[in-house]
């Protein structure tokens, strides 16, 4: 089977070759997706094996007796799975959360308050003589990236890698920096000054400083400068700036910048999205209810607050009192006072990979993997579609299955 | 003597190829390290293979210690439950916790490194 | 089966100019009486009440990455709760709604129908997604054509044979419905930082001209035979001085002609009626378009008529959206689109008061009133000119000078010397109007069983509280703009869907496409698909667009 599309980061490569259980093209982490692992067995309840439908009319009487659950995840399932999860919430009077609360979604935030001037891969790969990569490792987290779409990709108006400058700003030297032909080492938390600099540098204000975060002046001078010189610029912005001192407000102040840039040329700006569909996880809801995340419907309608509803929150301030986690892991990523509280409340799982949240899960659900096993429509991280497919066949039921007859029961109780 | 530093998370690709795997010994060994600068490495009297304790407002965790590329002063370990003990669970209202950039203290210990188990008190 | 008895009919296509008649419906269809066992039926009485045919909206953003972002971007507009869950969805939207929120509201109007229309190529996945999220409407997306490097490319090389390929390609491919134009030239433009001006500003690379995009667009879709005319939103939007691009534009079809529909449909023509040459000393356009448009016989325009309040402006012209940014100073959003052009958004509010917005609104009105009713659909561009939901207020004020007189004093005066509309006494009668929300834009999608009262019809059917043989709407404009805004049902397919206004039961609806592949011949283009794919795409050609069996309820129109 030729132009597989791969299901573990945002890139979403649509040109995997699977030959006999084997995937080539792909990087090391889409090959890690598709090879052989260990797997869920069965359907558990406290820890017995039992059928789809015990496993799952127990899962729904837990969502149904729950003042309010948590369903939290997302990012590594297909939208028609991520809607039916959004219309069991809004059954349910739940929260819905996904993985951005603790990845992206300062950036959310951040286009919010200002918008968001972006543009497709494509753009980048066919226009794109500076790209700069702030705060992201693209060749650990997404490794295909830089050939395919952004570093050496060839397109319209750029034939050749020296027809582009790459830029890397970032507090450690990555991987990424490697392969850029300007990097930029900054002090970790100075990310909103430096972009502020920049700001007063493009507006053609004076810096009063020898250096701003690390940066000495002439430097960021010179970044000013190929920024305006540039035909037409990107930044994609990672983790290193949402998941930093200043958040939602490093985003919006990039985002000023490209607002200010594009008054003389042309620029985008993207945030570098992680899992393969974590961008669905947001599309889909805000569709159905209005909202990207944090999302609360126990009043029967939904409401939209991060400093409430968002699954750290939530579970910090003990304010759920159960939970179902699909295709994430929160035991292993979240705050240790998060995973505390989810220790103490009744856990579903829905995951094709046994985890660390399956050691404090209740009722364990087992799942065909999507884009292997199972196929749906999944968002790249710039927002173009891609239908992931079923290559092989599987017993697992698939998330959508999963999901389709979890809503029929939470009907069934709720009516 | 312990050091002042601060601490980032991220992701590495080896954690990445794991991330599915996580009760094997891979991932074990992807996330429970971090990485120091060499200068720091060196004065904290550490070498290959020894152990840290990093000691932040949030809490405490042992790991191994490696070199990396970060600058002085910084130390990074790769998401995951390790990194985890540490970051701060105050979102600023913004859902996201600081997963960069909390301040703590780094020394070399003779403690042993805990199983991801341990960690999640599970066990 | 239904049974819709003693309504005083308005169906314009079948010049039905309200008459006491019965309606039957059979499995969806109107049908005749003989075909219904009248003791199965169940009756409506419709004594005294309006029935006409389920609105038809043809130009609306009802789905895709650019309502959805603007949804995600302003979480201030979804705080407004219109529904608890319950027996139906929640529903939250201030003008900017939910997917289950756009059926619902469009149904409480007596809307049936309704057609996304712009849809980025590469987006039509989502596009479907979404439409497939609003229950009860028939649904149908437009994809976006005037700025795509293949469409550039075979016009560069003036090769009709491949252009009608690429065409058929991209619609079967998009499951679309037909060629939308957006801003030709000019989107592609903005990838370097400008914007066309003229008709025959060059677009770079391949050399062509808004002239050359829109003439052998409309080439092309006319040789396939295309249900849906081509449906272009002109270039230099949103410009003082604009009237007379649109004029110009138009032009370009004279001499075309199509037995069945216009070769031309112009959109959302209020934001391109302007004259002018600055914000300063702007003025109405709309008489000169109205007396070229009621010469020709090809063209038809809808209104794009702004509601004062909110509104959100999101259209594929990305260059007018940065000026419209940088002009109010509000939030915007931009996506560049691989080869295939961009979009972009920016919150706005209509304010009475502001002279700009005031000659806005009325330039629309004029719009509506001084063009023959058999050649201008109501049309608010949902959510560029606000909600869809105040067409009532359309009509109503379409209908009756007293009302427009009422409501010219809240405005500013600067309409009285910008625009004719104090000036105009035109007063559209009721079987205009629902001639303008009904069969005409029917006529233009080309969907014979809609917008229609006939046998055969799909039996999408509203009946409103009013006589019109008894309702004086120049007078009584209160009493016509409550009625339309409170159907006494909604029949969608047959069922009843709304009944005094409420909700009563979500269906869903179909989604149609139109499938022209077998009037060309794919080979002619095979060779460049798959050398822009291979080197322009970041997507491969085989997983570019959406399946028949991805969506949920498609119907195929196939061109013969
Ligand atoms: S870059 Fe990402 S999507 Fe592409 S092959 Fe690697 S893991 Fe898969
Ligand atoms: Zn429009």
């Amino acid at each position: 089977m030729e132009n597989v599309v791969c299901t573990f980061c945002g890139s979403v490569c649509d040109d995997g070759v699977f030959e006999d259980g084997d995937v080539r093209k792909l990087c090391a982490l889409g090959k890690s997706k598709f090879s052989k692992k260990e797997r869920i067995k069965a359907p558990m309840i406290d820890g017995k094996e039992v059928s789809y439908e015990e496993a799952i009319e127990k899962a729904a009487e837990i969502l149904v007796e729950a003042k309010r659950p948590l369903l939290y995840g997302w990012a590594s399932t297909v939208n028609e799975a991520i809607r039916l999860g959004v219309l069991i919430a809004e059954k349910v009077g739940g929260i819905y959360d996904q993985c951005a609360s603790v990845c992206h979604a300062p950036g959310t935030l951040a286009l919010i308050e200002e918008g968001v001037p972006g543009g497709t891969l494509g753009s980048v790969k066919n226009r794109a003589d500076v790209v700069i990569f702030w705060g992201a490792n693209p060749v650990e987290a997404h490794p295909r990236h830089p050939t395919r779409y952004s570093v050496m990709a060839k397109g319209l108006l750029i034939k050749d890698r020296k027809n582009r400058k790459v830029v890397v700003i970032d507090v450690r030297e990555t991987k990424t920096a490697k392969l850029a032909d300007i990097f930029v080492q900054i002090k970790p938390g100075y990310d909103y000054a430096i972009i502020s600099a920049l700001r007063a540098i493009v507006k053609g204000e004076k810096i009063e400083a020898d250096e701003v975060g690390g940066v000495p002046v002439e430097k960021l001078y010179e970044l000013a400068e190929l920024m305006m010189n540039a035909k037409y610029g990107v930044i994609f912005y990672g983790l290193g700036v949402t998941q930093s001192r200043g958040r939602d407000r490093n985003v919006e102040n990039a985002i000023k910048l490209v607002q200010q840039l594009n008054r003389k040329t042309r620029w985008v700006i993207w945030p570098m999205r992680g899992h393969y569909n974590v961008v669905g996880a947001g599309e889909v809801p805000a569709w159905e209810v209005g909202y990207q995340f944090a999302i609360d419907f126990s009043r029967g309608y939904p409401r939209f607050s991060p400093a409430e509803f968002t699954a750290v929150e939530a579970l910090v301030r003990r304010d759920c009192d159960a939970a179902l986690i699909i295709a994430s892991d929160p035991a292993a990523h979240f705050p240790r006072k998060a995973v505390e509280h989810l220790k103490k409340i009744p856990v579903i799982q829905i995951d094709p990979h046994p985890n660390l949240t399956t050691l404090l899960s209740n009722v364990v659900i087992p799942s065909a993997i999507a884009g292997l096993e199972a196929e749906g429509s999944v968002y790249r991280m710039d927002g173009i579609v891609l239908r992931v497919k079923k290559l092989v066949e599987t017993e697992y039921w698939s998330d959508v299955q999963i999901l389709e007859k979890m809503y029929e029961e939470v009907v069934k109780k709720v009516g | 003597m312990p050091i002042e530093v601060e601490i980032i998370t991220g992701r590495t690709i080896d954690q990445g190829k794991t991330v599915e795997e996580k009760l094997t010994e891979e991932y074990f060994k992807a996330v429970s390290y971090c990485e120091l600068n060499e200068e720091d490495f060196r004065s904290l009297g550490l070498k290959e293979g020894d152990r840290v304790k990093i000691k932040t407002e949030f809490g405490e965790v042992v790991v191994f210690a490696k070199v990396g590329s970060v600058p002085k002063g910084v130390v990074f370990i790769p998401i995951g439950p390790y990194a985890n003990q540490i970051t701060s669970d105050d979102t600023d209202g913004t859902g996201m916790p600081l997963f960069k950039g909390v301040k703590g203290v780094v020394e070399r210990t003779e403690e042993n490194v805990k199983s991801i188990k341990e960690i999640l008190g599970v066990e | 089966m239904l049974w819709i008895k003693n309504g005083i009919v308005i169906d314009p296509k079948n010049g039905i100019e309200g008459e006491k008649m019965d309606i039957f419906v059979k499995e969806g269809k109107i049908v005749e009486e003989s075909e219904v066992k009248k003791e199965e039926c169940k009756v409506i009485d419709a004594s005294n009440k309006l029935v006409v045919a389920g609105g038809v909206e043809m130009h609306s953003h009802i789905a895709g990455s650019k309502i959805n972002t603007g949804r995600s971007m302003r979480p201030e507009e979804m705080r407004v709760v219109r529904n608890v869950a319950g027996k139906f969805r929640a529903v939250v939207g201030r003008v900017l709604l939910t997917a289950p929120g756009i059926g619902y509201e469009y149904a409480k109007m007596g809307y049936t129908t309704a057609v996304e229309a712009a849809s980025p190529p590469i987006g039509s996945p989502h596009t479907h997604e979404e439409l497939d999220a609003i229950p009860i409407l028939d649904k149908a997306a437009l994809p976006v054509f005037g700025n795509w490097h293949f469409v550039f490319k075979f016009v560069s090389e003036k090769d009709q044979e491949k252009l009608q390929a690429f065409i058929a390609w991209a619609i079967e491919r998009t499951k679309g419905y037909g060629v939308k134009i957006v801003n030709p030239g000019g989107v592609e433009k903005w990838m370097y930082g400008s914007n066309v001006r003229t008709l025959d500003d060059e677009v770079p690379i391949y050399g062509v001209t808004p002239r050359e995009i829109i003439t052998e667009v409309v080439k092309a879709n006319e040789a396939l035979n295309l249900p849906h005319c081509v449906h272009i939103h002109c270039n230099n939007l949103g410009v003082p001085g604009n009237y007379e691009t649109t004029i110009e534009t138009m032009k370009l079809v004279s001499g075309m002609k199509n037995e069945n529909r216009p070769v031309l449909h112009v959109t959302h023509v209020q934001f391109n009626a302007y004259a002018g040459s600055s914000w300063r000393d702007v003025s109405s356009g709309a008489e000169e378009i109205a007396k070229y448009v009621n010469k020709a016989d090809n063209i038809t325009i809808d209104m794009g008529q702004p509601i004062f309040g909110h509104a959100t402006a999101m259209t594929g012209d990305a260059p007018f959206q940065f000026t419209l940014h940088k002009l109010i100073g509000a939030r915007w959003s931009n996506k560049d689109t691989e080869i295939e052009g961009g979009a972009g958004i920016v919150p706005i509010v209509y304010l009475p008061k502001n002279p700009v917005h005031a000659l806005q609104w009325a330039i629309g009105l004029e719009l509506g009133l001084l063009i023959d009713s058999d050649k201008v659909v109501i049309s608010t561009d949902w959510p560029n000119g606000g909600p869809f939901t105040e067409y009532p207020y359309i009509m109503a004020m379409l209908m009756s000078k007293r009302m427009r007189e009422k409501e010219l004093e809240r405005v500013s005066p600067y309409v009285q010397k910008a625009s004719s509309l104090p000036a105009i006494d035109t007063e559209k009668t009721l079987y205009e109007v629902i001639k303008m929300s009904r069969s005409l834009p029917a006529k233009i999608l080309g969907m014979e069983n809609k917008g229609h009262l006939g046998v055969g019809a799909d039996a999408d059917i509203a009946i409103y509280n009013i006589n019109p043989n008894e309702v004086d709407p120049s007078a009584e404009y209160d009493l016509v703009n409550k009625a339309f805004r409170k159907p006494a049902y909604t029949i969608k397919d047959g069922e009843i869907v709304v009944k005094d206004g409420e909700l009563v039961a979500e269906t869903w609806g179909r989604t149609f496409w139109v499938d022209a592949t077998k009037k060309v011949s794919m080979e002619a283009i095979e060779a460049d698909l798959d050398e822009y794919f291979q080197n322009y795409y970041t997507v491969e050609r085989i997983n570019f667009g959406v399946d028949e069996r991805w969506v949920k309820k498609p119907a195929r129109l196939e061109v013969s």
